[in-house]
């Protein structure tokens, strides 16, 4: 028996895991009906594009390199500033925007992932939690810049591809956002898929293990960090430009808290988690806000404690087995 | 000169207040490994149940203090029997998500009774007093601050020190595991520090209405203000703990009067910082955990 054998039928195993299922064909397919069948619920639709990318981005720190984040509205926000200043500054071009942003934010990422290489989860935590805060106080406090507490004031965005205006019904902001975040998935699906990918999985695993047979282990958090932060930025600027509008909010700590809720409804480490969850999320935020518009947080709140006490995999248990199945994550 | 010292002074009252406040988070976090990030909900609640027993039912400012402390040890004690027995053994993550969800339910809660402006507690007329000592200016009402918290502190670190308990609880902190072995009871241990911790909180959170601000944003306010505390002073020892909420107190004051346009951005950057040199804190054992 050769040593190529075993070798063979791992990269068999690898590519099954890989393969496309039908429940992922269907999910893009309804996403893409969604354009063309609810209209009128553009607005809404696009924001929930946009914290799908954003959960997407997280999963892809959390769910596959093991690091608890809660701050990684630094990302989102930085990604936000860094397109609407460029709007700001004349450069009005939504795609210049973007790569802007993807830019400042992946250097952004990069230069902060070397601070949540080591340590304990509390340790990373804190980290993650005051990058986020050093951050909204800069903005807070440099108001030259960033226009402090009243945001970034008059941006205006050039039509996409120099032939379609951005409209007030979202209708091209929609399907700008629904594009980059299918081009944006269709990339991390390639990535947790290629050795790259896996590799990082066997950190999260087991950093000392993962180290022990070879692996980089620092270029492999460094790597998904940075690439998860460049996401963050991209789905910053996409509601920096769709709304046309940047304030603190963007950096602000309720906006890390509520993407981590959004990543553990929908499940972590399979890609599809974070936009299902984005999505119940904002139904839910939209259908609670009609009743006590005030009080949102406190149903936040106890949906948080009630996940973790019954415990998540019990709450969704049905569901989400059947969500990892369908969509392909094993174990 | 005289400006320098009494922002000193005023450093000290804060940091020695932060130091009521946060002393419970570093027991529970060392004890229990348990990142609880809603230890300043018990403050806050504590601190308005104390607001309306000063304004409405006219109890002296004095006899409210304990009382804040009852009202935040029997809600802690409450808590960790029905609650958070469920989430030491969760992952950290679990942790986080939990506790996130008790303080933005306890925001709400006290934003829905209360309103969200924020709240002051009537202090007695004696508290107003300022007293000039070779041109140092001091409030009456930091003196008793800094008064009663030393007094705590001098009473913790003999507790910690000289009793039965304190040794048993330093033993669980080291080591819970062998503590178990050796038949210390390490989980009523754990819920008689965690209803002190929350008691203390809640007196600091009623002692200090004043200097801190009552609005039900508190919790997310100086969440980060007890972690430092925390990470910096690390869990194995009261000093620790100590020392660094008197210069957390000293330089956020010094920081807000010499540097106000910074704001609060020098102590997160401090933070920045001290997490990154020294993960386990400041002031922790060599061999400790």
């Amino acid at each position: 028996m050769s040593a190529a054998a075993p070798h063979a039928a791992a990269r068999a195993a690898l590519r099954e895991v890989a393969r496309w299922k039908p429940a992922e064909y269907a999910f893009w397919a309804a996403t893409a009906a969604s354009w063309f069948l609810l209209p009128g619920q553009h607005l809404l639709l696009n924001e929930i594009a946009i914290f799908a990318l954003f959960a997407l981005s997280l999963d892809l720190v959390l769910g596959f390199g093991g690091i608890v984040s809660l701050g990684h509205a630094a990302y989102f926000g930085f990604g936000g500033y860094a397109a609407g200043m460029l709007a700001q500054a004349g450069y009005t071009d939504p795609l210049l925007g973007l790569a802007a942003a993807a830019l400042a934010s992946a250097a952004l990422g990069f230069v902060t992932s070397f601070l949540v290489l080591r340590g304990s989860d509390l340790t990373r935590i804190m980290v993650t939690l005051s990058v986020s805060l050093v951050l909204f106080e800069l903005a807070n406090r440099l108001t030259w810049l960033t226009g402090g507490a009243d945001g970034l004031q008059g941006i205006t965005i050039g039509p996409l591809l120099g032939r379609f205006d951005f409209d007030l019904a979202g209708h091209v902001a929609y399907a700008y956002s629904l594009v980059v975040l299918f081009v944006l998935f269709l990339a991390a699906r390639r990535i947790v898929h290629s050795p790259f990918g896996w590799t990082v999985r066997a950190v999260r695993g087991n950093a000392l293990r993962a180290a022990a047979i070879g692996l980089a282990v620092d270029l492999r958090l460094v790597g998904i960090y940075t690439m998860a932060a460049l996401y963050a930025g991209i789905a910053g600027a996409l509601l920096a430009q769709s709304t046309q509008f940047v304030s603190l909010d963007m950096l602000a700590f309720h906006r890390s808290a509520d993407l981590l809720l959004m990543l553990v409804i929908g499940g972590v480490g399979y890609l599809y988690g974070g936009m299902i969850g984005a999505l119940v999320f904002k139904a839910m935020q939209n259908w609670v806000a009609d009743i006590t518009p005030e009080y949102w947080q406190f149903w936040i709140g106890l949906l948080l404690v009630l996940l973790v006490v019954i415990g998540r995999e019990r709450i969704f248990a049905g569901s989400l087995v059947l969500a990892r199945r369908a969509f392909g994550r094993r174990g | 000169m005289a400006a320098v010292l009494t922002n000193l002074f005023d450093g000290i009252a804060y940091g020695m207040l932060l130091f009521v406040l946060a002393c419970g988070l570093s027991v529970t976090l060392g004890l229990m490994n348990l990142i609880n990030l809603a230890h300043g909900s018990f403050a806050m609640v504590a601190g308005y149940a104390a607001a309306v027993l000063v304004n409405r039912y006219g109890v002296p400012f004095l006899a409210a203090l304990p009382l804040a402390f009852l009202v935040g040890a029997v809600l802690g004690a409450v808590m960790e029997r029905t609650l958070y027995v469920h989430v030491y053994r969760k992952s950290h993550l679990d942790q986080v998500l939990f506790t996130i969800g008790i303080v933005f339910m306890s925001m709400a809660t006290v934003a829905y009774v209360a309103g969200s402006a924020q709240v002051f507690i009537h202090l007695p007329g004696f508290l107003k007093a300022r007293y000039v000592v070779g041109g140092v200016s001091m409030g009456a009402y930091r003196l008793l601050i800094i008064a009663v918290c030393g007094v705590l502190a001098l009473g913790l670190q003999f507790i910690l020190a000289r009793t039965r308990f304190g040794s048993r609880l330093r033993a669980a902190v080291d080591d819970p595991v062998v503590a178990r072995g050796l038949g210390i009871p390490v989980d009523s241990i754990f819920t008689i520090a965690f209803a002190a911790g929350s008691g203390l909180a809640g007196l600091g959170g009623a002692l200090g209405a004043e200097v801190l601000g009552l609005d039900p944003g508190f919790p997310l306010k100086f969440m980060v203000y007890f972690l430092i505390v925390v990470t910096v002073g690390g869990s194995s020892s009261i000093t620790g703990p100590f020392v660094a909420a008197l210069l957390l107190g000293v330089a956020d004051v010094a920081g807000k009067y010499y540097v106000p346009d910074l704001g609060a951005f020098v102590i997160y950057t401090v933070m920045l910082v001290m997490l990154l040199w020294r993960p386990a804190g400041l002031f922790t054992r060599a061999g400790g955990r």
